[in-house]
């Protein structure tokens, strides 16, 4: 096990640089950063060509990469638009962004594994039916109308919520959000419960389980439930990096300042600094999600044995 | 390795049985399955009797229904598709089949228990052989976890299952095939049930091993003074252990006969058919029998004796009368005790 948690934390190295350099060079392409900090107008050459001079933007690619890896390295991210550092940003987005995640894969447990259980136990049943057509439904309309309804209907129209989250973003008031960020996954979490529920109960261990006089609730939890939730898990778990990361629409709708909003703003201003500072964390995270996946899998499934 | 001083290897005596009752009787059972196709007939009326300390074997081709009976027995059938138009399984007496889900729950495992063919995917993989051991003393008798390890690791001895106490914790994939079939005696033993059916125990290992595993089911079953259902269709398996053989087809018992007696002398031809397939080493060289054609759909079922269109020796009368089973005797009328057949030519199958 351990060799192969150093072998995993080993290969990040090279993705890890890997990814920072493609993005590094894709945000070159986006166009001159020193446009965006001119704002709407047009910059003079002179001010254009020392401010390149004083950012380092006149020098090849590769030294602009080499000089940014190593103040990463330092801790140092570079800075915002309105000056700003890059690690400031993130420390006021990122507690946001991890509430607004913990919400969302706190629905998808809870309500996304509940309905697998309920409709994989009933298949075939108007209840499975019905639920099986509003995933469909759910999987099938984009986060930006599913957002933006609700903020219409619940902030608006009826006033239950305030239909902007504040700078703190309290958990109370990221539940909607939540939800609407959960949405297509707690569907597909449905979805996939119920299937994996559905085939493992013809299965002969757990004929077993019932040959052996064991109530229908432990045969359902212990026997069940412990071998279905396996891939269930996988994909919980490759969500919470995704969920991190792919937060921007629902961010805006609800005016949440968390990643997703500081990316945008970002990749707006053609802000080179934020964009990679912020991706480059995101892809460790990635990175990291993953390998705790893949630890989960070994101990939920014991025939999984890394060495 | 046994770490636990109490005599519970002492068979716990048995309740009196012989006051009449048998310990399992099965009474014109019927069970049918919804397809796509229609109605599926598993089993059409098939009668048997167990006693305690007894074994039936009940013999038959895949499909001839003898699985689904078990089934049927241990109240494990998928229901639906499944259902049961007809019958009564009565144990000591007591219809099964009338009893509440929870009644009937608590019968399973403890009173009658199942072996199950395929070890490997009938033990859950991610749960330790000792959890699902332990399981059994846990959910039944309301053991500790510890105390319930303690007995699994007991039981684990009792089979025969080396070093018990360092492999409790493992898990099934770890197991040889041999030694999780063990795993599985072991678990339906648990709790000295006073039935156990073993469907098809042996098939999916190989023949040292298999008779290592008879062996060792035969030994627990004379110890507990069980009774036991032995479903197979290898005859060499029942020879040694079997008191006395049901022989199965297209659902329906077609020949019942003392263990000895049916190799000797079967009365029906497809029994017959059945003991003619056995490879013999002093027939090397020759062509094997078979029973020609295949066992019958059962959703269409055919008219008058289902194994007609096999049999060498069908008549017209084959074919519109389904056969009773009725008592089969020596030429001189004295009568074969236990043994029966479902044909309407038994006198020349078996004395001709």
């Amino acid at each position: 096990m351990g060799r192969y948690v150093a072998r995993r934390l080993l290969q990040m190295i090279p993705v890890f640089f890997g990814a920072t350099l493609l993005i590094f060079l894709m945000v070159n392409v986006m166009g001159d950063p020193i446009a965006g900090l001119c704002g709407e107008r047009a910059c003079d050459t002179a001010t254009a060509a020392q401010l390149k001079r004083q950012f380092g933007l006149d020098m090849p690619l590769w030294r602009q990469y080499t000089t940014y890896m190593g103040n990463v390295f330092t801790g140092d991210f570079g800075s915002a638009f309105n000056g700003q550092p890059v690690t400031q940003l993130m420390a006021s987005a990122f507690p946001v962004t991890i509430r607004l995640t913990v919400v969302a894969i706190l629905f998808e447990i809870v309500i996304g594994i509940a309905l697998g259980v309920v409709t994989g136990l009933r298949r075939g049943r108007p209840v499975d039916t019905s639920v099986l057509v509003l995933t469909l439904v759910v999987i099938s309309v984009p986060t930006f109308v599913t957002g933006l309804l609700l903020q219409l209907l619940l902030g608006v129209q009826w006033a239950w919520i305030k239909p902007s989250v504040s700078p703190e973003a309290t958990f109370g008031e990221l539940i909607v959000p939540g939800l609407v960020l959960a949405s297509v996954s707690l569907a597909y979490v449905t979805r996939l419960t119920r299937t994996s529920l559905a085939e493992n109960r013809r299965s002969d261990y757990v004929r077993t389980a019932v040959a052996k006089g064991l109530p229908r609730r432990r045969i359902v939890v212990r026997h069940l439930l412990r071998n279905s939730l396996i891939p269930v898990v996988t994909f919980i778990g490759t969500d919470i990096g995704a969920l991190m990361g792919g937060a921007i629409v629902t961010e805006r709708i609800f005016n949440i300042h968390g990643v997703g909003y500081q990316l945008y703003q970002g990749i707006l201003r053609q802000n080179t600094q934020t964009v990679v500072g912020f991706v480059t964390v995101l892809v460790l995270v990635f990175l990291v999600a993953n390998l705790l996946v893949d630890l989960l899998y070994a101990v939920l499934d014991p025939r999984i044995r890394y060495a | 390795m046994t770490i636990i001083d109490k005599p519970a290897d002492v068979p716990a005596p048995r309740p009196d049985t012989d006051s009449g009752t048998p310990l399992l009787e099965v009474r014109d059972l019927h069970v049918e399955f919804k397809t796509r196709d229609g109605v599926a007939k598993a089993v059409n009326g098939v009668n048997y009797t167990v006693s305690a300390g007894e074994t039936l074997a009940v013999l038959g081709e895949s499909g001839s229904g003898k699985s689904v009976t078990a089934q049927a027995i241990m109240g494990i059938l998928d229901m639906p598709p499944g259902r049961i138009p007809k019958g009564e399984i009565l144990f000591r007496g007591e219809d099964m089949l009338k009893m509440s889900e929870e009644e009937r729950r608590k019968i399973r495992g403890r009173k009658i228990a199942m072996i199950f063919q395929d070890a490997l995917s009938s033990l859950n993989p991610v749960l330790s052989v000792g959890y699902q051991l332990g399981e059994m003393f846990r959910v039944h008798l309301g053991l500790s976890k510890k105390d319930a390890k303690a007995r699994a690791i007991e039981l684990m001895d009792r089979v025969k299952i080396p070093a018990a106490a360092a492999r409790v914790g493992d898990y099934p994939h770890q197991f040889s095939g041999g030694m999780r079939q063990r795993i599985m005696i072991a678990m339906a033993l648990a709790l000295e049930p006073d039935l156990i059916i073993a469907d098809e125990p042996t098939t999916a290992l190989d023949v040292t091993v298999q008779a290592q595993v008879m062996d060792l089911l035969a030994e627990l079953q004379r110890e507990y003074n069980m009774g036991l259902i032995l479903i197979t269709h290898d005859l060499g398996v029942v020879a040694d252990v079997a008191d006395k053989i049901a022989v199965m087809y297209a659902g329906r018992i077609v020949e019942t006969a003392p263990v000895h007696e049916l190799y000797k002398r079967p009365a029906h031809p497809y029994t017959r058919g059945l003991l003619d397939s056995i490879p013999r080493l002093d027939q090397k060289g020759q062509e094997l029998y078979a029973i020609k054609g295949l066992p019958p759909n059962l959703t269409r079922i055919p008219s008058g004796c289902a194994f007609n269109p096999r049999c060498p020796k069908a008549q017209d009368i084959c074919r519109t009368e389904v056969p009773a089973l009725s008592l089969v005797t020596e030429q001189d009328g004295t009568e074969l005790p236990g043994r029966g057949s479902a044909c309407h030519f038994w006198k020349e199958t078996i004395h001709g």
